[in-house]
């Protein structure tokens, strides 16, 4: 639940992304957070990108402390609280996993366990180049796209996985990333009548299921999330509209 | 017959468990969803004149034994917050949580829950981990009377304060929320912790100190309700580390007519309230009470 354990590598896989592995002693399921600290910097929370004995943490530096967490190495120690969260449901037997940006990670430990087909969409080829042999390396099915076409095919996330559905029948779409593309992919799906998982993101602090400050309508990103499926993502109506900031305001995404 | 139903004071509540303050109770949804989930009552967060982000991450941990906070009072403000009142107050009883720095300060805020449609308004004076506010000026019995009686002057809806453990003068605080006019007391608020991580050398919180709730400080609440029973003869509401009905049968025992939950949410989940009322209404058949009303205090005789 509380642990502070030693980290075993640490590896920068593109400009702005970094990979942090530590073993602990935590069970942790596909989908499921931590809440990372050390010293000098604030407390965040982490998809876990690994969860079997080694656990890992992939995360990209956009502000002070994915910048101070950047600069830790081998042997440096780090206080984790969790896992937090639902984790996915991994029943279905034919899954898209479609990731955007930093919103891969989470999807990681998914292509670890079970055969499935992933997108991976970022801005430009140097964000997303570090999954293909990742995903060639698990011998899966993949497509890229970037923005700006520099890796795969040109566009978005949604452009692309609408390609792909034009070839190819899933019982389900598994996807984590930016809300914006999250909230037109879940248009997607509810317009094909394919089910869908989402894990979403909010501002945290307890991260336990008590403070209230990562609700999205009457739900808790951190403890009834943060995965969520397509029916549920339907009934909330602040999903893809507006967040709380720290002080619990609301604020327009 | 409604075993469970019980009243603080004119506030009547068809369950005698209440959301205390600082849980599942920033916006509007989330008060909404707790009061449909078997709560009599839910306290909002405490809020203030203005928006205040609270303290820097890390600021929340728990053990199985305790859990520890410095929030640091986070809210969106008064004026923002009526969005969220009217949400809530359409799903059933609120008790509007304030904090301030000054006895004309509480009395404004506390009108302006009255307008929000709350049924109450609870002082806070007891916050452990934010300067200038809760616990500072709490412990002070005629800071407190002052600041009850502004506050009753400024409002017709009950005025309920809660208090702090970290005192050696509770019950003194007690009659001194009385004396100046005060509707119930709630006891208790956290205690004043902290918690070092060994291997950093450092506290854990960004605020070093915090606020030590859950089951590790429930012999302190009863102790405290027990004491208050003794000096008050205003309604108590007890609060601190229930998890089951077995810990709200406890406080009333002591002398509270109803109880708040906190912590224990987040280990028990929403559902924590239809579990504690099933429990309580299998023990009150079991041994013969009728009403919340019929226990209270009898540890006392």
């Amino acid at each position: 639940m509380n642990e502070v354990v030693r980290i075993s590598s640490a590896e920068k896989l593109n400009s702005s992304t970094w990979v942090i592995r530590f073993k602990a002693a935590f069970d942790a399921r596909p989908g499921q957070f931590v809440m990372v600290w050390a010293p000098g910097m604030d407390e965040i929370p982490l998809s876990l990108s690994s969860v079997g004995e080694t656990k890992a943490v992939t995360f990209k530096v956009i502000g002070d402390d994915t910048r101070k967490l950047s600069a830790m190495s081998e042997g440096d120690r780090l206080h984790v609280r969790g896992p937090y969260g639902n984790g996915f449901d991994l029943s279905s037997r034919k899954v898209l996993l479609v990731g955007g940006g930093i919103g891969i990670a989470p999807l990681m430990p998914i292509l670890e366990a079970k055969e499935a087909d992933a997108v991976f969409a970022a801005r430009d080829g140097d964000e997303v180049a570090y999954c293909v042999p990742i995903a060639e390396g698990l011998g899966r099915r993949h497509w890229v796209s970037t923005d700006d076409g520099s890796l795969g095919f040109k566009g978005n996330a949604v452009q692309l996985v609408t390609e792909v559905l034009g070839e190819n029948v899933y019982d389900e779409i598994i996807a984590c990333g930016p809300e914006i593309m999250l909230y037109y992919l879940h248009r997607l799906c509810v317009e094909r009548g394919i089910r869908c998982q989402m894990s979403l993101e909010r501002y945290m602090k307890c991260a336990a299921g008590i403070c209230g400050s990562c609700m999205v309508d009457d739900r808790r990103v951190c403890a009834d999330g943060p995965v969520f499926t397509g029916e549920q993502i339907s009934e909330l109506r602040e999903f893809g509209k507006t967040a709380r900031d720290a002080s619990g305001a609301k604020k327009k995404l | 017959m409604n075993r469970l139903a019980t009243a603080v004071g004119s506030v009547k509540l068809k369950r005698p468990g209440i959301v205390a303050s600082g849980i599942l109770d920033e916006t509007g949804p989330s008060m909404a969803r707790m009061l449909s989930g078997g709560a009599g009552a839910v306290v909002s967060k405490s809020i203030g004149s203005v928006a205040k982000g609270g303290h820097a991450n890390p600021n929340f941990i728990e053990t199985g034994c305790w859990t520890m906070n410095a929030m640091g009072l986070p809210n969106p403000g008064i004026d923002a917050f009526r969005e969220e009142m009217e949400v809530a107050v359409a799903a059933g009883k609120v008790i509007g949580s304030v904090y301030a720095a000054s006895p004309a300060e509480f009395a404004s805020l506390a009108g302006k829950m009255e307008d929000y449609g709350a049924a109450a308004v609870e002082l806070n004076l007891s916050c452990p981990h934010a300067a200038g506010f809760g616990m500072e000026m709490g412990t002070d019995p005629a800071m407190v009377r002052s600041i009850v009686s502004e506050t009753k002057d400024a409002v017709s809806i009950p005025v309920w304060a809660k208090l702090t453990p970290n005192t050696h003068i509770l019950a003194s605080i007690g009659r001194a929320v009385e004396d100046g006019g005060g509707d119930a007391v709630v006891a208790i608020n956290t205690l004043k912790a902290m918690h070092i991580v060994p291997e950093f050398g450092k506290p854990f919180l960004s605020n070093r100190f915090g606020g030590l709730s859950g089951r590790a400080i429930k012999p302190v609440g009863v102790r405290a309700v027990f004491d208050l029973r003794s000096a008050v003869s205003i309604p108590i509401v007890g609060v601190g580390g229930i998890y089951g009905h077995r810990d709200a049968l406890e406080y009333i025992m002591a002398g509270a007519c109803a109880f708040q939950v906190g912590s224990a949410v987040s280990e028990m989940g929403p559902g924590i309230f239809e579990s504690i009322n099933a429990g309580l209404k299998e023990f009150m058949a079991e041994f013969g009470y009728k009403s919340i009303k019929d226990m209270e205090g009898i540890a006392h005789e």
